[in-house]
């Protein structure tokens, strides 16, 4: 096949080059500018989007020796993942832009321009595995290392994005790849692997929301109440500065009557009114999710998961949760038999049935056990019910 | 892959087997210019017999001639060096009249200086041909003269291919004593170039364009004129330039540039004709091409409008660095436009300045014909040209 690596100048994306050009195929490397202006996003090597991590990928290119190109995202990445980055935190959720990357961009805009330019697939450095089925389906499967899992991330992709996708890292731990990588010549072997925002520069999330936020509702400030007796225990300047389940930076004034620390529980974007509460008050038992991605046929509505294969995962490098899942239209009721803590609306439920992933939802809102559902359902204020 | 088709020569030549011999010869032997001792003055006379050969084909005196690393260095000294050496004492001496199709090594520089608060600037606007409007710049000029310090509009364009009329900006500048730099690493050997003749005060070459070796150039400057170095050190270039002088690159450097002019008018002729068979070609193949920059080669008084080696054409549709990888593909090696550090494709300023929309300028490519060009090349282009545009036009869909 002919295909297209995208090459982020990391360790991974590099030894799936490698494996892909070994394997027979014809590869094009490729990098992706995120931004007109490079040296305005991350530096030094924990981001994805700088000259040097550009020209890391390039020396990659070179050592495997394949053609490299970078090619100019910038337009379609501020529209797609930036801009939708922060409508969502300023609707009070807390956003996977990794996600929407892999969805609009990496699979999506890349994807269709290799098609049209008469490549084959796209070639990433993602653990997972896509695997073709005896009558010709295809299907996502977690890696095998699953410290390093990513199907998580990779939970928004359909079946077109899906065949025309090479994961070659799905079958080996990391290590292995990092001793590949120096046995094979490249130097990025040792680099950390990323983990921040590629797009704040400097890593300051909070300061960087703020300046886009602008005048919007969450950049002003607001209460912070009790989720017991609905007090006021201290004010903030900006919703966006939480996420439910945070414990630090709550700069309360006061310790809670029973000394333990207190948890992010709600966020309400209008009031601003952030709800705080204990660990015990995080627990969550359903949730309901919108924007549903299958990867694979699409499920019809009415269809019931269950059963001990049936898990869903609700953050990247999350745990598993065993859970019934009803797909309705357009939406997913998630009951979840093992609860889960500090679950924010506007992150991804994957649903898995064993190693297989079977599609996604952004979650929409979330109900904690024994109380009322929290995000877009639930506008009352915490404090009244208790 | 079969063949390379190198159609990239404004970027870089091929060294000329004259360059190479001259060169590698010195490679092998040792000596420092500035040593006193047999070696050193054997070394010496290497570089200042290169200096002649170099002053001899682009009819200037051997002491104007300052070697440098090259063509951004040499930019770079004249147009801060000048604007520095025209300040200072009585003068008020601060704005900089330069054309909006500069190479970056003139405009970074110059625009360096404006954030530093040395200088001020004003680009100077060109047609939709590339070529510099000689009223605007007439009135930009005669505005207030006591205040300019320089003028610096290139000799051709390196993307456009579009020649200055230089005869008519020296002639406005020196009627009131200001001095004149152009940029001539694209006319170097493809048009005919008399620094005398010219009457410009400083003129910036390059070996590498030339079929000469990378990592030397030259600023060739008069010496009435005042320059303040950049480089401080041993003085060895007039004092204007210092660091051991490169007498391997220099002796390739000079053969290069004998070999270049010498053959210049035949070399501009075989140019032309494979250009003309290359523009039509792509017209044939890709019916709504535009060509971009002088429609015509030459003015009525037989002066050249454009270098005769390149053809720079938008592919309406398309964007510019998709057809640059489809084409690398089939081994066909052209440019977008001039080169970006990051490799981050923006719109040419070139483009922009002649007024064409950002869409339009990111739809180009520059293919630039050399001295190892042939017939076969651009068959090979124009046989590839169509399935490419119609690929990199679905990609854009």
């Amino acid at each position: 096949m002919r295909v297209i690596a995208a090459m982020s100048g990391g360790v991974d994306s590099a030894v799936a080059a490698a494996r892909a050009h070994e394997a027979g195929h014809e590869v094009t490397g490729i990098h992706l500018a995120l931004s007109r202006n490079p040296a305005s996003y991350r530096s030094g090597a924990r981001g994805c989007c700088t000259i040097e991590d550009s020209n890391d990928a390039r020396r990659a290119a070179d050592v495997i020796g394949i053609p490299f190109y970078v090619w100019d995202l910038s337009e379609r990445f501020h529209a797609d993942v930036v801009e939708d980055f922060i409508d969502t935190y300023a609707a009070g959720r807390t956003p996977n832009p990794c996600l929407r990357c892999n969805e609009k961009i990496k699979f999506a805009a890349v994807l269709d321009r290799a098609l049209a330019l008469g490549f084959d697939a796209v070639v990433t450095g993602h653990y997972a595995t896509v695997r073709t089925t005896a009558d010709g389906g295809v299907e996502l499967h977690r890696a095998v290392d699953a410290g390093k899992d990513q199907s998580y991330v990779l939970g928004v992709l359909d079946e077109h994005q899906l065949r025309h996708s090479l994961f070659p890292l799905g079958d080996t731990p990391k290590s292995r790849v990092r001793e590949e990588a120096a046995a094979r010549g490249l130097l990025v072997a040792d680099k950390p692997d990323s983990h921040d925002i590629c797009f704040v520069a400097d890593g300051d999330n909070a300061g960087w929301l703020s300046e886009k936020l602008g005048d919007r509702a969450p950049n002003r400030g607001g209460e912070v109440r009790d989720e017991a007796t609905g007090e006021v225990l201290g004010h903030h300047e900006g919703s966006w500065a939480y996420t439910i389940g945070q414990r630090r930076g709550l700069r309360l004034g006061r310790p809670a009557p029973d000394g333990r620390p207190r948890y992010v529980l709600d966020i309400e974007p209008v009031s601003g009114t952030v709800t705080v509460g204990p660990r015990a008050s995080l627990a969550i038992d359903a949730l309901h999710a919108t924007e549903l991605r299958w990867c694979g046929a699409p499920l019809p509505a009415g269809t019931v998961l269950s059963g001990e294969q049936i898990t869903v995962q609700l953050r990247a490098h999350g745990a598993e949760h065993r859970a019934e899942v009803r797909v309705g239209d357009d939406r997913l009721e998630v009951t979840l038999l093992d609860h889960a803590e500090g679950i924010a609306p506007g992150q991804a439920v994957v649903v898995y049935d064993g190693t297989r992933v079977v599609g996604s939802g952004t979650i929409a809102s979330t109900h904690r056990v024994g109380a009322a559902e929290v995000g877009d359902t639930s506008l009352s204020s915490v404090g009244d019910e208790a | 892959m079969s063949r390379t088709v190198y159609l990239d020569h404004a970027a870089t030549t091929p060294m000329v087997p004259a360059a190479l011999e001259a060169m590698t010869r010195q490679l092998a032997v040792v000596g420092n210019p500035s040593s006193l001792h047999a070696s050193g003055r054997r070394a010496r006379r290497v570089v200042e017999e290169a200096r002649e050969q170099i002053a001899a084909a682009i009819g200037c005196r051997p002491g104007e001639i300052v070697f440098t690393s090259g063509g951004t260095e040499a930019d770079n000294l004249a147009v801060k060096g000048i604007t520095w050496a025209r300040q200072g004492g009585e003068s008020d001496r601060r704005l900089v009249l330069a054309s909006a199709v500069e190479h970056h090594a003139v405009l970074d520089p110059l625009q360096w200086l404006v954030e530093a608060g040395e200088a001020d600037l004003e680009l100077l606007a060109v047609g939709d041909d590339g070529r510099l409007d000689l009223d605007r710049y007439a009135a930009a000029l005669e505005r207030d003269p006591r205040v300019v310090a320089l003028v610096s509009v290139m000799w051709a364009n390196n993307e456009s291919g579009a020649v200055q009329p230089l005869a008519e900006v020296v002639r406005l500048a020196h009627e009131h004593g200001i001095p004149v730099h152009s940029d001539a690493v694209q006319a170097l050997g493809v048009l005919p170039l008399d620094v005398a003749a010219s009457g410009l005060d400083a003129v910036t070459i390059t070996g590498h364009k030339v079929g000469g070796p990378v990592g030397v150039g030259a600023l060739v400057v008069r010496r009435e004129v005042g320059v303040t170095p950049l480089l401080h050190g041993g003085g060895q270039e007039r004092d204007l330039r210092s660091g051991t002088l490169d007498v391997p690159a220099i002796a390739g450097f000079a053969a290069a540039v004998e070999q270049a002019v010498a053959q210049q008018a035949a070399h501009a002729a075989r140019l032309a004709d494979l250009r003309e068979l290359l523009v039509r070609g792509l017209r044939a193949a890709v019916p709504d091409v535009v060509v971009n920059g002088p429609a015509e080669a030459f003015a009525a008084d037989g002066s050249p409008l454009r270098l005769p080696g390149v053809v720079h054409a938008s592919f309406p549709g398309c964007e510019g660095d998709s057809l640059l990888m489809l084409l690398d593909a089939r081994g066909i090696e052209c440019s977008t436009g001039s080169a970006c550090s990051a490799g981050v494709p923006q719109a040419s300023h070139v483009l922009l300045a002649m007024g064409r929309e950002d869409d339009e300028a990111r739809s180009s490519l520059r293919f630039s014909l050399g001295h190892t060009s042939t017939a076969d090349d651009v068959a090979a282009v124009v046989a590839a040209i169509a399935p490419c545009v119609e690929r990199a036009r679905a990609a854009r869909a």
